[in-house]
């Protein structure tokens, strides 16, 4: 089940239209095209609800994308590295969303810090292909498992807080 | 580092090359023939017996044999054992993972091997243990972009003769590898074989996949072995998977019987053989191809094992009947639009008897109330990329 915030929110993601994958040439074009408008979509939507989590981009090729996610508790920031490949087989199959700085810290991840998901997460994601993309991963998977773990991970104090000298 | 700690350090080498060398030291030499003279020096004896007891024509085909094993962990390792002793031309193997102490709930590796990658590893176990088996590593993750290219080429050139493999098998534990293992396989018309444990380590699978002729692993949404258990007492929290080392084991078994029946050419080889250990239930069926796959390269194989004359059609029409995949199968509701939406959809559909579809996805969907991105015209790729670092 998903909760009513979540569905919330992919509801207000806008959906893409191209079945294409990494391997398709132009059509992969077009669909990184709906990915970035699809991305663009959904941080606007979470910075003008104040809840601004994270950035991403790509390689020239859309193949890799990489970036930052960060979690607010009790007013302070934890921030995490982002990593993922775009699989062969995507749109059909997800990608694998890592936080490798976590990995070995919790036993909610797969080798190299892919994060676990949820049960509901494949059917939903395979009941929707191709229309959900990036963002919805982001939405849909990374979301929750952030907000069951870190605020964990913390109390256990297997993650402390960072000062940044930058913002 | 103190004086200790470097005598420790000291121990810990000449202990691995202890190891080595014994190792070595106990390596048998090559043999070219396999013999069935039944003597105590003879490691193919009683496996060349087969044939003298009329169970296999001709065991020692198995030299001139190649099989690709994707993934060598749990299954996989004792998969590549198995094949090993059996005396199999060549093995190519694959894996990006390295051995841990985490995995010595399993078979095959050992404590000492923790830190070396699985292939590597495993290659100098299964060399010592036989050394007329051809062994091949691949360290990389198949499911890249880039790597995959180098999949396909590998599994279509590294039989002993330099054509493709005679059998895949896939022993990997992710959805994602085992697309990508389909994807490869429809593309290069290669038979393969599925397997996998479910995470709640009390149920596996084995699946032989021909493509055209049995059903994909696209065809239709994941297979699951019911294991009665009922899903609201499953506590994952604070787990991704269980595995037990008899499951696993008892899969890789399966898998590597029916790898030899299929290729020795006796028995009858399952298209589909499930285990339920809580109950000790071995389902079986066969499935055939979704006519509608999401696989392009599935559609055209159907079609070419089609347009076969009957007689090289193995798999009658008699016999799929059981758990076909129908076109019309109404495959429960789905998606975002309504206030329906997003749950699980109805019960999953049971296919055979103790097997059913992991979840249900629907044939039609209608998304018309949600707004969708703008597919042509619009900002350049490299504008929405700048736009995006810029938030
Ligand atoms: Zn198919």
């Amino acid at each position: 089940m998903v909760d009513e915030s979540t569905r919330k929110t992919l509801s207000s993601i806008p959906l893409l239209q191209t079945k294409a994958g990494p391997r398709d040439k132009d059509l992969w074009v077009q669909r990184l095209k709906e990915e970035y408008q699809a991305l663009i979509k959904y941080v606007q939507n979470n910075k003008s609800s104040d809840n601004d989590w994270f950035r991403l981009e790509s390689n020239k090729e859309g193949t890799k994308w990489f970036g930052k996610c960060w979690y607010i508790h009790n007013l302070l920031k934890y921030e995490f590295e982002i990593e993922f490949d775009i699989p062969v087989t995507y749109p059909t199959t997800a990608p694998e969303l890592a936080l490798p700085e976590l990995d070995g810290k919790t036993a909610k991840m797969y080798r190299g810090g892919k994060i676990c998901l949820t049960d509901h997460f494949k059917p939903l994601w395979a009941r929707n292909v191709p229309k959900f993309g990036i963002a919805h991963a982001m939405a849909l998977g990374l979301g929750p498992w952030l907000a069951v773990e870190i605020p964990d991970l913390i109390e256990k104090g297997v993650i402390a807080h960072k000062e940044k000298s930058a913002e | 580092m103190s004086e200790i700690e470097k005598l420790r350090q000291r121990i810990k080498d000449l202990e691995q090359q202890l190891l080595e060398s014994q190792c070595k030291s106990a390596a048998r030499e090559k043999i070219a023939q396999m013999s069935s003279e039944v003597v105590d020096s003879n490691p193919y004896s009683r496996l060349m017996a087969l044939k003298r007891m009329g169970i296999v024509n001709n065991y020692e085909k198995i030299r001139e044999l190649s099989v690709a094993i994707v993934g060598v962990g749990g299954v996989g390792s004792v998969t590549a054992e198995m094949l090993t002793r059996c005396g199999i031309g060549k093995l190519i193997l694959f894996d990006y993972d390295k051995v841990e102490l985490a995995n010595m709930n399993r078979l095959f590796f050992q404590p000492h091997q923790a830190g070396q990658s699985k292939v590597e590893a495993a290659a100098k176990t299964l060399q010592s243990i036989n050394p007329d088996v051809e062994i091949e590593t691949h360290n990389y993750n198949i499911t890249t972009v880039d790597n995959f290219y180098n999949f396909i080429d590998t599994i279509s050139t590294s039989s002993l003769l330099g054509g493709p493999v005679d059998l895949v098998l896939s022993c990997v534990d992710n959805f994602e590898a085992r697309m990508t293992i389909n994807t490869a396989c429809n593309e290069l018309n290669l038979k393969w074989f599925e397997s996998g444990v479910s995470e709640n380590a009390v149920s596996g699978h084995i699946q032989f996949i021909i493509p055209g002729e049995s059903a994909c692993f696209a065809c239709a949404p994941p297979l699951v072995v019911a294991a009665n258990i009922d899903e609201k007492t499953l506590k994952r929290d604070g787990v991704c998977a269980a595995s037990l080392p008899t499951t696993m084991g008892i899969v890789a078994g399966f898998l590597v019987q029916n790898t030899l029946k299929y290729l020795l050419g006796f028995g009858t080889t399952s298209y589909y053989l499930g285990y339920n250990a809580m109950q000790d239930f071995f389902p079986t069926m066969i499935l055939r191809p979704n006519p509608n796959c999401d696989d392009s390269y599935c559609r055209q194989r159907q079609a070419e094992y089609a347009a076969k004359p009957k007689v090289e059609q193995t798999l009658s029409v008699a016999d799929a009947d059981e758990g076909a995949i129908h076109e019309d199968n109404e495959w429960g509701i789905s998606l975002i639009d309504e206030t329906e939406s997003i749950n699980e959809g109805n019960a999953t559909s049971e296919i055979s008897t103790g097997i059913k579809l992991a979840y249900t996805v629907p044939q039609v969907v209608n998304t018309e109330s949600q707004e969708q991105v703008t597919k042509s015209d619009g900002p350049s790729l490299e504008e929405l990329m700048a736009q995006m670092k810029q938030i």
